[in-house]
């Protein structure tokens, strides 16, 4: 707010940095695979490197895995298999509590690392993916021994080798989505880390080792996208999980259609749809928290706004305010609400859509931020006025880019949220709660939240329609995909 | 009164927290320590009070720690009715401003002219600030009407003083009704809106602040006039002082970073904040004897 001239302007007040120390984690010059409950030598000798995108310097080299090491890994998760498959369900319980309590021991240094590969704040590292992935094992190892009760009569029984590809987004925490589950259900598995964010897959594999968790159970192939493409196809896997991008799990889809087992997680649009009479700065606060969590590489991120027109004008001005006291840099400080932009791919994608966006002609709004010199980075950024029509209402833009529209009835809202070929989550902003309902039975998505946003627990399933995807991680429903199909 | 927008808790409450996790450190956190002495409304507002008592507190506020000359001194002295005149002639000289709470605090239970005629007499004894209380029983059987026009007459009764207006949140039953009567206060003619007297366990909270603060926010929005916020009772830390400076400087921003617009009602949180500026200059925590019990 601008101060009246001849006034006491208060105090101008800069917090200074607040930087967690990086002595906790140490990173080594290059990392090979994990094979067998041992540390690996890519076949073909080459590794990658993976960068801090905060800064652009490599942290470390990765090895590249290629179809010799996917060979070797699966024949090891293969033989792993009859063992642990016939391990009584409170043994195995017993591994993934052993995990989930190291995770926990080990939490601040996993935070750090995932801060410092994927440029993720802090603030998120340490307070939401590590306490959701400490969760998630602890969660599922509560199932281990209880799959008999939770699908009586079906004779639940593992699949076998699950093929596991993990996003760069939430790296260590949808390993976990991924990991918990198929252990606690008796499968074995290989983990496909992303090519930028490699390293908590690493050390998580570490941590199994430390956990005793019997050699070949769990296997980690770095690489790139071929990597996981041949994982995908290879013929002893029986399963195959992935999360990422639309384009990539059609790929995987027609690869093994019919051969495997498959559950996709892939991308949104999701819609928050705010009404006239929701509480209006809680409402502002989720549409932020349900855009620039994790500078919006959120697959169900909140990225379209649809308003009600009647407070269109005030809702705006409340939100454009508000992006503007977003602090956006180092992902290492501790005051830091947006980090860095994953990799300079990503970076590109995103300006090229906002340009794009910005040359239709459509009002923008960026915070009036300093960006830091060096390092991938970009602008909280909200447009206002977009048509339905319009590219950015319609392409996932996996960033801190926020298109807002306008509705007049509740009718017109559905139909708006639903016109997407996602459909994965959606936020209501009302203090109606009959309307809630009835939004909620209209709205094609997995997940609709209410007066909230980007709620986890491993509890609750997840998953989409459509173009988001098929099948569901967490809850009971999660444990499906994990489970021979006499159980389904 | 025109429609007030609902609170929703659970998001007000997650918002308060977000606020809290701000790590304030170095330069950073001396300024807003010094800034939180600056902002004090020390207060004692007891049975027991006596002239020798106020004279104490008088001098703790007008030189808080005369060790360090850089500590400033407080807003105000708060005090009740009977002391006002004690406080005026011990802070003679200074910059600290004798608030008065009145309107028969902490419960308000008496007629319109009873309260009226206290506080004549707290601005005649020479009280520079007014600590007003609602009418709760009006505002709780839906007579607005009545808690505007009270506080009307209060606001006129008090002249120049500055009106602090006291909503009592603990007993308002919820956050749509302390952003209701904050609006109510505002448009009333109060200066300050204030949370809470201290007299009952439910005091200042961060969440109940925060959409205290969101009123002013949006009055301030719809008509230009700067309404200042005094959160009240139950902050005691150095740290939770610094946790509201951060909410302030978040909702409303810079313009409100002054004690001319933001109070902190407390009666323990001075010697802690002494201690923090204590520690920030020589990096050593004194023991409690070094700072003086008021």
């Amino acid at each position: 707010m601008e101060p009246s001239p001849n006034q006491n302007p208060g105090l101008n007040w800069q917090y200074i940095a607040s930087r967690q120390g990086t002595d906790i984690v140490s990173i080594a010059d290059r990392y090979d695979l994990w094979i067998d409950g041992h540390k690996s030598a890519p076949a073909s000798g080459d590794y990658l490197s993976t960068v801090n995108p905060a800064t652009e310097e490599p942290l470390a080299e990765v090895a590249f895995g290629g179809q010799a090491d996917i060979d070797r890994a699966v024949a090891a998760a293969k033989h792993a298999f009859p063992s642990w498959s016939s391990l009584a369900g409170s043994e195995r319980a017993k591994y993934l509590f052993r995990i989930a309590r190291l995770i926990q021991e080990r939490s601040r240094e996993l935070a750090v690392l995932e801060s410092l590969d994927g440029g993720k704040p802090i603030k998120e590292s340490r307070d939401v993916d590590l306490n959701l992935v400490a969760a998630h094992f602890f969660y599922h190892a509560g199932w281990a021994d209880k799959l008999e009760y939770a699908f009586a009569g079906l004779d639940p029984k593992p699949i076998g080798v699950a093929a596991q590809i993990i996003p760069w987004n939430f790296p260590l925490l949808m390993l976990a989505w991924k990991v918990a589950p198929a252990l606690a259900t008796g499968n074995t598995v290989v983990v496909k880390p992303a090519e930028s964010t490699p390293l908590t897959a690493l050390v998580f594999a570490e941590i199994t080792a430390e956990a005793g968790l019997p050699p070949g159970v769990l296997n980690v192939v770095t690489g790139d996208g071929t990597t996981g493409a041949a994982l995908a196809a290879h013929s002893d896997v029986d399963k195959v999980a992935f999360t990422g991008s639309t384009e990539v799990g059609k790929e995987i889809q027609r690869a093994v259609a019919g051969s495997k087992r498959l559950t996709l997680e892939l991308g949104g649009k999701g819609a928050h749809i705010v009404f006239d009479d929701a509480a209006i700065d809680q409402a502002v606060e989720g549409v932020v928290n349900g855009i620039f969590f994790n500078q919006g590489h959120v697959c169900c991120a909140g990225s379209r706004l649809l308003v009600q027109e009647s407070i269109e004008d005030t809702f705006m001005s409340k939100l454009v305010r508000r992006i503007n006291t977003l602090r956006v840099g180092d992902p290492l400080d501790k005051n830091t609400d947006v980090g860095a932009i994953n990799s300079a791919a990503q970076l590109a994608k995103i300006t090229e859509l906002v340009e794009a966006t910005q040359a239709e002609g459509v009002e923008m709004h960026q915070s009036q931020c300093q960006l830091p010199q060096g390092g991938y980075f970009f602008k909280p950024t909200v447009f206002r006025g977009v048509a339905q029509s319009s590219r950015l209402a319609q392409e996932e833009v996996f960033g801190p880019v926020l298109s807002a529209m306008t509705f007049r009835t509740p009718s017109e809202a559905v139909e708006k949220a639903n016109n997407t070929p996602y459909g994965l989550s959606a936020g209501i902003w009302t203090n109606k709660g009959s309307r809630i309902l009835w939004m909620a039975d209209r709205i094609r998505s997995g997940v609709v939240w209410a007066n909230t946003f980007n709620k986890f627990d491993p509890a609750s399933p997840f998953g989409g329609y459509g173009e988001s995807g098929f099948g569901r991680e967490g809850g009971r429903h999660g444990l499906l995909a994990y489970l021979e199909s006499g159980a389904r | 009164m025109g429609a007030v927008p609902p609170v929703d808790e659970v998001g007000v409450t997650e918002r308060a927290a977000a606020l809290k996790g701000r790590s304030i450190k170095g330069e950073a956190k001396l300024d807003a320590l010094l800034l939180a002495v600056r902002m004090m409304d020390l207060t004692t507002l007891q049975g027991d009070d006596t002239p020798g008592k106020v004279r104490q507190l008088a001098a703790k506020g007008a030189r808080p720690d005369p060790a360090d000359p850089d500590v400033p001194s407080v807003a105000a002295l708060c005090v009740y009715p009977n002391m006002v005149r004690h406080a005026v002639q011990a802070l003679s000289g200074s910059s600290v401003q004798v608030a008065s709470v009145a309107t028969y605090f902490p419960s308000g239970q008496v007629p319109l002219e009873q309260k009226v005629v206290e506080v004549n007499g707290v601005v005649e004894a020479g009280a520079d600030e007014v600590d007003m209380v609602i009418n709760r029983g009006a505002f709780l059987s839906g007579q607005y009407q009545t808690v505007c026009d009270e506080i009307v007459a209060i606001k006129s009764a008090a002249g120049r003083a500055h009106l602090k207006v006291i909503l009592e949140t603990g007993e308002l039953g919820g956050l749509d009704n302390v952003r209701r009567a904050s609006m109510l206060a505002m448009a009333s003619g109060a200066d300050f809106i204030k949370t809470s007297t201290g007299k009952i366990s439910e005091a200042a909270t961060m969440p109940v602040t925060l959409v205290m603060l969101e009123a002013i926010r949006d009055y301030y929005d719809s008509t230009g006039t700067i309404i200042g916020m005094k959160p009240a009772g139950g902050i005691r830390t150095a740290k939770e002082a610094i946790a509201y400076l951060v909410m302030v400087n978040e909702t409303l921003g810079q313009r409100w970073l002054t004690p001319d617009l933001f109070r902190f009602g407390v009666s323990s949180l001075l010697n802690d904040v002494l201690m923090q500026i204590r520690y920030m200059k020589t990096g050593l925590y004194q023991s409690q004897d070094y700072f003086s019990k008021d």
